[in-house]
């Protein structure tokens, strides 16, 4: 229950970090932001990197804003900035409601947004976040840097496009525009534990009627992923009972779930639908 | 081997300075290098809370962190909580909220609870108790039930005591 040995790289700067990353990548060396997944796997031995290059004092990456439409979140920010909404809009109250599903409130003084995106847990909230909002994740290293899309972001579970030398300094999220409702539900047998299933709906109300629907899982597969063929059946719809058990009928019909020792397939198929549901009928104004 | 790392861990006030592995937690650290053994540690991956104290005003699993990461760190543990002796010794509102509500039995959780609770406390003064259950969720305790560490920290709180002796 101890990490194996390491030598530590304190990094100041978003340069000296993707410097170091050039250079201490190849020999194992890895990122550590907030260490909340990152530690107990290397108290477990499940991870022994020989290097980690430690970003926590790197000043820029601790902000978040908005700028062209998005929400901009730059690497070290800690899942406890979202406790009270830092943006006055729809994806503020949607990410204060998602927050609190996030592990515990100690560990969400320490981990981060953009940790949570780069270790792609199938069970993270702000994986599904990205994967349903259509986030872009900046990846930059001492070669430049570049955007990926969620849709090609996750590649499987745990698994993402960054390349061994890339950090992921920054993702950003498309701000919902005004008259966007949005609703998150998970399920999980304790407080805290991670989620058997989890859905996001969103939308923006035209006088009753939906338009750009967006429903997204998470904890179901090996990647959170838009449902195409349950946002179709709700566009352009009025949000009815029906409808929306219809939407999560045909997202519990599309989905290929993951089985483990706390559920089966079947039963996570059941669960998501009502997850879908439970989402809807969380969504705020 | 990684070489040892000369730091300066702030804790409670008292500046120790102490040569650590990178790999050391700072749980470990505190108890084994600053001689701080109120912090106790449980299940050493983040799950159970016993370890928790206070980084710069925010409660975090010690356990979860690396000693070097903490310096320039404004650290509190269970052993900052009451006066010193020398000053009268006084317990915590927290600590006494502890004792008179029955709020532990074999206490190994507990400086982890009241490091949670005070660091809780401190930032949410007016937390609600719905929040507050949520918060105290977070770490463990095999004997209580919870029922009773939940009514030591509201009473707290309504007292208004949050961050006093």
């Amino acid at each position: 229950m101890k990490a194996g040995s390491f030598e530590w790289h304190p990094a100041r700067s978003a340069d000296e970090a993707v410097a170091l990353l050039a250079e201490y990548a190849p020999q194992d060396g890895r990122v550590i932001a907030g260490g909340q997944s990152l530690v107990p796997s290397m108290a477990l031995r499940l991870a022994f990197p020989s290097h980690l290059i430690d970003i926590n004092g790197v000043e820029e990456f601790s902000r978040v804003r908005v700028e062209g439409g998005e929400l901009v979140i730059g690497a070290c920010v800690r899942h406890a900035a979202f406790h009270a909404p830092v943006e006055p809009g729809p994806l503020g109250r949607l990410l204060t409601q998602v927050v609190h599903n996030i592990a515990h409130y100690p560990i969400r003084q320490r981990g981060t947004f953009c940790g949570s995106l780069a270790n792609a847990d199938p069970a993270s909230e702000w994986c599904l976040v990205a994967a349903t909002l259509g986030a872009r994740m900046v990846a930059r290293s001492v070669r430049g840097e570049r955007v990926i899309e969620a849709s090609e972001w996750f590649q499987g579970i745990m698994t993402t496009a960054l390349e061994e030398d890339e950090l992921l300094a920054e993702v950003r999220l498309p701000l919902l525009p005004a008259g966007s409702r949005a609703g998150f539900y998970e399920f999980s047998r304790r407080a805290g534990d991670y989620a058997l299933a989890m859905a996001l709906v969103a939308w923006r109300d035209d006088g009753g009627t939906m338009r750009d629907v967006r429903i997204g899982t998470g904890s179901v597969e090996v990647q959170p992923r838009r449902i195409a063929v349950a946002e179709a059946l709700l566009e352009g719809r009025a949000a009815s009972p029906e409808a929306i058990a219809a939407a999560a009928a045909a997202v519990s019909a599309d989905v290929d779930p993951l089985e483990d020792i706390h559920t089966s397939a079947d039963y996570r198929r059941d669960l998501v639908g009502t997850a879908v549901r439970r989402a809807h009928a969380q969504a705020g104004d | 081997m990684a070489s040892k790392m000369a730091i300066t861990l702030d804790v409670n006030g008292t500046e120790h300075e102490i040569r650590v592995e990178p790999r050391k937690t700072l749980s470990d650290a505190l108890r084994g290098d600053c001689g701080l053994t109120g912090t106790n540690v449980g299940c050493e991956h983040g799950v159970c809370g016993a370890c928790t104290v206070l980084m710069d005003g925010a409660p975090v699993r010690s356990c979860l962190m690396f000693a070097v990461q903490a310096q320039g760190r404004k650290l509190r543990t269970v052993e900052g909580l009451a006066a010193s002796p020398g000053n009268g010794g006084k317990l915590h509102a927290l600590q006494q909220a502890f004792i008179d509500n029955h709020a532990l039995q074999c206490g190994f959780c507990t400086s982890g609870f009241l490091m949670l609770a005070a660091g809780t406390l401190e930032q949410q003064p007016d937390i609600d108790d719905a929040s507050l259950r949520e918060v105290l969720s977070s770490n463990l305790c095999r004997c209580t039930g919870y029922q009773n560490i939940l009514r030591a920290v509201r009473q707290v709180r309504d007292a208004g005591k949050g961050g006093a002796r």
